[in-house]
């Protein structure tokens, strides 16, 4: 398969791909890994008349952990990330999340940036985004902007951006003592997109769970919050009968998708499963 | 239409492609290298994989106008001297094939592997391939002949298992 005809132009720096941003309008397309976009467009699902390739912006580029902040520039790919000392000493979930995207083929050429931007109803980063809370550093023409992790997906594949914005970094918050966070996912064996996919951050003190943000992914049309089970988590100790008793109110208030990979009944039952896997997880971590 | 210049298996070609053309159609069609395979031309598969600036990537998801200015391997380029590379020599001695569609993919996604990680267990080498779908044997040969080449190219004595 081949994509209908299209420009293709190279950015080599975030201030280049927003010129051509301007210049071509909403015709235009910024491609990073390429490996969500291509494939829509060999199926005619996206048809720009532009495609801007970002992958060589150096801007793009970078880890830095600045105080209680991990900061990964929107360019870094799945590989990099997976790969990085710093992500994993920081904010290990992140690391261990992008480690299980696709193949190595496809983590040599994804971008966290990519993947956020895009917003897949099955993509992994996003569950574990909301999660943490970040948020992404956005550039435009007019300047730059912070949009919060819980402002950022709209609806399926629709995410906060608007047309004239990239993605420059994205922060997470340093996974520090008393704190931990985990993702588990139901994987697609070919594919290896999430089937259901679920991510748990806690924070502990005294033996008692004191904040807890749980998303799922895969399940539904966007990842999603789950504020049932983040309130039932509050105040427990976090064992195996009360993760268990919150993840039970999981996925109980949401859309969900069902195709031929698995059912809206699956789905709906494995939300739970890989909830109570994710929580249990995170809470041993935070116990450390 | 982009003019890229491309260096395929040591070769420097310079061409005129369409900008939506993509790395697999320019290595098969433009080049005539046809050792790399289209398979389900929708990144999951790995028959297309081939090695760009030193990592693995699928080139039926890869503009051949990105590429311009990069180094490409391909299965074509792992002998050039018509000596048999010892990933190919150990799918060759371990019957690490029956189609053999899957297998410049197999091998190409095999040479990044073994460039990471040397010495592999197992695991790792299933878990190193797991972009790569072969629909005949199952993968146990696959990883005998991936183990082989990794002792060979570690230095080490290596026999056939069938010899």
């Amino acid at each position: 398969m081949i994509p209908a005809a299209f420009q293709y132009v190279k950015a080599n720096s975030v201030a280049e791909a927003l010129v051509l941003l301007q210049q071509h309008g909403e015709d235009a397309k910024l491609v990073a890994g390429g490996h969500s976009l291509l494939p829509a467009m060999k199926l005619r699902l996206s048809q720009p008349t532009v495609l801007i390739d970002i992958a060589a912006a150096n801007d793009l580029k970078g880890i830095a952990v600045n105080g209680n902040t991990l900061s990964i520039g929107a360019g870094e790919t799945y590989h990099a990330i997976a790969s990085s000392a710093a992500v994993k000493r920081t904010c290990a979930i992140v690391a261990d999340c992008v480690g299980q995207i696709g193949d190595i083929q496809v983590r040599n050429a994804g971008t966290i940036g990519g993947a956020l931007a895009h917003a897949d109803p099955a993509a992994d980063l996003t569950a574990v985004f909301l999660a943490l809370g970040g948020s992404v550093s956005v550039a435009s023409a007019s300047g730059t902007r912070q949009i919060a992790a819980d402002d950022m997906f709209v609806a399926m594949l629709t995410t906060a951006l608007d047309s004239g914005e990239i993605i420059t970094t994205v922060h997470v918050p340093v996974i520090g003592a008393g704190q931990g966070a985990s993702y588990a996912k139901l994987k697609h064996p070919a594919s290896r997109y999430a089937i259901v996919g679920v991510a748990a951050m806690v924070s502990m003190s005294g033996g008692k769970i004191t904040s807890a943000r749980v998303a799922v992914t895969g399940a539904g049309p966007q990842a999603v919050r789950q504020t049932a089970t983040e309130q039932a988590l509050i105040g427990t100790d976090g064992g195996d009968a009360a993760s268990k008793a919150a993840a039970s109110k999981a996925g109980d208030d949401m859309d969900y998708l069902g195709d031929i990979h698995a059912s809206e009944e699956y789905r709906r039952a494995m939300v739970k499963v890989y909830a109570a896997r994710a929580i249990s997880a995170a809470v041993a971590q935070a116990r450390g | 239409m982009a003019k890229i210049t491309v260096t395929v298996n040591g070769k420097t070609h310079t061409s005129d492609v369409e900008d939506r053309t993509l790395l697999v159609h320019y290595l098969r069609e433009h080049l005539n290298l046809t050792g790399t395979h289209i398979g389900c031309d929708t990144s999951q598969c790995g028959a297309c994989v081939v090695v760009v600036n030193g990592k693995s990537v699928k080139s039926c998801t890869t503009l051949a106008a990105r590429c311009d200015g990069a180094s490409v391997t391909t299965i074509e380029g792992l002998s050039p001297d018509g000596q048999l590379h010892p990933l190919q020599e150990g799918f060759w001695e371990c019957h690490g094939l029956q189609c053999g569609f899957c297998t410049p993919g197999m091998i190409m996604a095999a040479t990044d592997l073994l460039a990471q990680t040397p010495n592999p267990t197992d695991d790792e080498i299933r878990h190193g391939l797991e972009g790569n779908l072969c629909r005949c044997t199952g993968y146990h040969n696959i990883v005998r002949a991936v183990q082989y080449a990794a002792a060979k190219m570690r230095g080490e004595q290596v026999s056939s298992p069938n010899a």
